[in-house]
């Protein structure tokens, strides 16, 4: 627990980082989702699926990946030993995670804009890559909660090259955190796409589809739970003891039993803000679990804070940009509400 | 190969891939804007189907140049961890409004690019001239974290750590505006003109076609501006590195002695060995007189330095050469447009003037890789300039060659994806 008197710029800044990522799963992990259901397309209505998840992520995937960009650069900026650490520990995954990223957009564009001449190749890469880059971005926050990164970047030059750029994020919780976030994403890209759909016949298939995936998040989230006594206790201690784990998960549970319901009985708007609650809870869930460590157990925000200065005029600087972001965002989204009106 | 040069390389291919798409990322949102801006004032379907085909094309290249940028972004954690450690209370602040900027830029480049049917025309048009303004803006504060690695202010070092920041003094240090100036320009020049250049290589086939004559115009008058004010921003450039840069200066002209009315020297084979250029071209007195504007300057050598502090001369003196030889090209070839248009000739129609720009077309590009190795290898041995080395900024992480390697077949096989588009994109309007 946190006492109120240690609540200052850091923090400030550690929220506003946590809210970017937050829109970044929202959005740019919805995307990701959407890839996931442009591989699983089936049925009669398969080239129509295809084509509605296309043209809702067309015009809106740039602007939201970009929120990755921001969690990015405040890490770097406002957090620089925890931007090292990361980067010197998880190397390798995070090398991955780039080549997902950027096979990931380029297909998407050349499918657009290729012609139809090998449409389908791009397509299907499209569509792999969407699956594995969110495995492997939960795999990193998997890493980074069971403090394996942290005491791994310790041990830098004295243990060998698998005890400290392997192991901290290649084991079966990471793994399951990795899944966990592919079914969750997968889960926010089937609701939203009831809500895209132009036809019943295509509602009622991604109604289905969010339907089964939410009965996946459920399986993962409780295999990830089990696994992190073991190998991430800080997990297992948020959800046991602390003082704010009960209502952080009464509402957690609260959000997905919406979710689920509203998608039964078709109240497609109120499953979306369900759902998307659902997955912002889990996000602070896991952020509160750290507190304050920013890379348990060796690097606490507060250790890794760079200089006030540096700190006052990123927030300004934030909260300048975010007078003319969310304008902005507002009527991007507004304009692009239906896929269908094009 | 050691893992300070697979890292080495890996960030150079990153940055020699990214800063293509780049420029393009900043240049064509003003074509299409400026091709859109004519169909609304002449109602000629011309101009607006070349906006929506330049835009086609804006759509490929910036999507590729987001996604190498973001690789970029990750990557100066992943093989510099220290030099962010200690630059990122710096260069963050920067880096933060370039996010901003790049946000903007895409937000509404997906609004320019699917609102065609959507929004009202004028807010059409005005969410491409936000595009432009933000892609502009996103290169000038990038280029200003670039700046600041050459000519560091705004911090206080005691010892290997920096102790006192400013990051507004960082912003505005010595280098940040002849340098964001210089890309901008680069930007615009390049792009403009090597878009001129494939227009006129089809009209040299297609010499009545309206599409192509409104394409090369509006593509000249952006490249044909830019590429006439770059050497004057050059020299700007070159006089900023004489006075603070002073090895890169030496490294970059192949000066070996300290001495005063040191000569300009075109082309020549600098012997590191022999501490002597030779085969070049001497123009007596020529570099005191362009680096300090004082034909018997004193122009310290390479020799005044010691050798652990020298950069790989070689890279250095020849992409010096090669972005000079190119950029005044372009400036002569762009002169020539600028003598017929202002004597109200017509250009279109010499095919001399179609095949002098479609050789040209290539040359803003290979003049900005040339300029990048001048500015990030005669930097070398450091990072930040002064303060911390690039030996020292590496990652511990063993076996780069393989990151390295990946990435190099990433970038090959998306930038022969990228030319095969392209070119069809061309080829649909011949």
């Amino acid at each position: 627990m946190m006492p109120l008197e240690t609540f200052g710029l850091p923090e400030i800044i550690a929220g506003i980082m946590l809210l970017a990522l937050n829109a970044y799963v929202l959005t740019g992990g919805a995307d990701f989702g959407g890839g996931v259901w442009d591989l699983l397309a089936s049925g009669s209505s398969r080239d129509e699926q295809r084509s509605l998840i296309e043209r809702s992520i067309a015009p809106i995937w740039e602007a939201n990946h970009v929120w990755l960009i921001v969690v990015v650069v405040l890490l770097f900026s406002a957090f620089p030993p925890a931007f090292g650490t990361l980067g010197m520990v998880l190397h390798i995954p995070l090398s991955l995670l780039l080549v997902g990223i950027v096979l990931r957009g380029s297909a998407f564009v050349f499918r657009s804009y290729g012609g139809r001449a090998h449409g389908r190749q791009w397509g299907t890469l499209f569509a792999v890559t969407s699956l594995i880059t969110p495995v492997i971005l939960g795999m990193i926050i998997g890493a980074i909660v069971s403090d394996r990164v942290g005491v791994a970047s310790t041990r830098v030059g004295t243990s060998g090259f698998v005890e400290v750029f392997v192991r901290p994020w290649l084991s079966a919780f990471t793994i399951a955190v990795g899944a966990f976030a592919l079914a969750l994403f997968a889960f926010l890209a089937a609701t939203y796409l009831t809500l895209a759909a132009d036809t019943d016949n295509l509602r009622e298939a991604f109604r289905r589809r969010a339907l089964g995936a939410a009965l996946f998040v459920f399986v993962l989230a409780a295999v990830a739970l089990a696994l992190s006594f073991q190998a991430a206790p800080r997990v297992a201690h948020g959800v046991a003891g602390a003082w704010w784990s009960l209502p952080l998960h009464l509402g957690t549970a609260a959000a997905a039993i919406t979710a689920i319901v509203a998608l039964w009985r078709r109240r497609y708007r109120i499953a979306r803000v369900a759902v998307a609650a659902q997955v912002s809870l889990v996000l602070w869930g896991w952020a509160l679990a750290q507190l304050p460590y920013l890379v348990p157990p060796t690097l606490t925000l507060r250790d890794a804070a760079s200089p006030r200065e540096t700190l006052t005029l990123l927030l300004v600087g934030l909260c300048a940009g975010f007078v003319i972001l969310i304008p902005s965002l507002r009527y991007l989204y507004h304009t692009f509400a239906r896929a269908s009106e094009s | 190969m050691s893992d300070l040069f697979a890292a080495r390389t890996q960030m150079a291919l990153s940055l020699g891939f990214h800063i293509v798409f780049a420029e393009i990322g900043i240049a064509m949102p003003v074509l299409m804007v400026l091709a859109e801006w004519r169909w609304t004032r002449t109602e000629d379907a011309v101009f607006l189907q070349l906006a929506k085909r330049w835009a086609k094309g804006t759509a490929i290249l910036f999507a590729v140049g987001a996604v190498s940028g973001t690789v970029l972004s990750f990557e100066l954690g992943l093989l510099w961890p220290r030099f962010m450690q200690l630059a990122g209370p710096i260069i963050g602040v920067p880096f933060s409004l370039e996010g901003f900027a790049f946000f903007t830029e895409a937000i509404f480049l997906g609004v320019y690019l699917y609102g065609w049917d959507r929004i009202s025309r004028r807010a059409h048009l005005a969410a491409g001239v936000i595009v432009a303004v933000s892609g502009a803006a996103s290169a000038v504060f990038v280029v200003m974290v670039n700046a600041w690695m050459n000519t560091p202010a705004g911090i206080t070092l005691s010892g290997a750590t920096i102790s006192a920041v400013d990051p507004i003094a960082g912003m505005f240090n010595p280098s940040t505006v002849q340098q964001t100036l210089h890309m901008l320009l680069a930007a615009y020049a390049a792009t403009g003109l090597a878009v001129a250049g494939i227009h006129a290589a089809v009209l040299l086939r297609k010499r009545d076609s309206a599409f192509h004559r409104a394409a090369f115009t509006i593509a000249l008058g952006v490249g044909v501006p830019a590429a006439i004010l770059q050497p004057v921003s050059g020299d700007l450039s070159a006089r900023t590195v004489a006075a603070w840069q002073p090895i890169k200066l030496a490294a970059l002209e192949g000066q070996f002695a300290t001495e005063r009315g040191a000569p300009l020297r075109i082309g020549g084979w600098p012997n590191v060995q022999r501490e002597k250029t030779s085969f070049a071209l001497e123009i007596p007195r020529g570099l005191s007189l362009l680096a300090f504007h004082d034909p018997s300057a004193e122009v310290r050598g390479l020799t005044a330095f010691p050798r652990d502090l020298w950069p790989p001369i070689i890279p250095v003196h020849f992409g010096f050469q090669i972005m000079v030889g190119l950029g005044t090209a372009m400036a002569l070839v762009s002169a020539c447009v600028l003598f017929l248009f202002v004597r109200h000739r017509p250009i279109v129609d010499r095919a001399w003037l179609l095949r002098l720009l479609a050789i040209v077309a290539p040359f803003g590009f290979i003049a900005t890789e040339a300029g990048w190795t001048v500015t990030e290898v005669g930097r070398q041995p450091w990072v930040v300039q002064g303060v911390i080395r690039t030996a020292d900024a590496v990652t511990p992480m063993p076996g780069l060659v393989v990151p390295m390697t990946i990435f190099a077949l990433l970038y090959l096989a998306l930038s022969a994806i990228v030319v095969t588009l392209v070119r069809s994109l061309v080829r649909e309007t011949t």
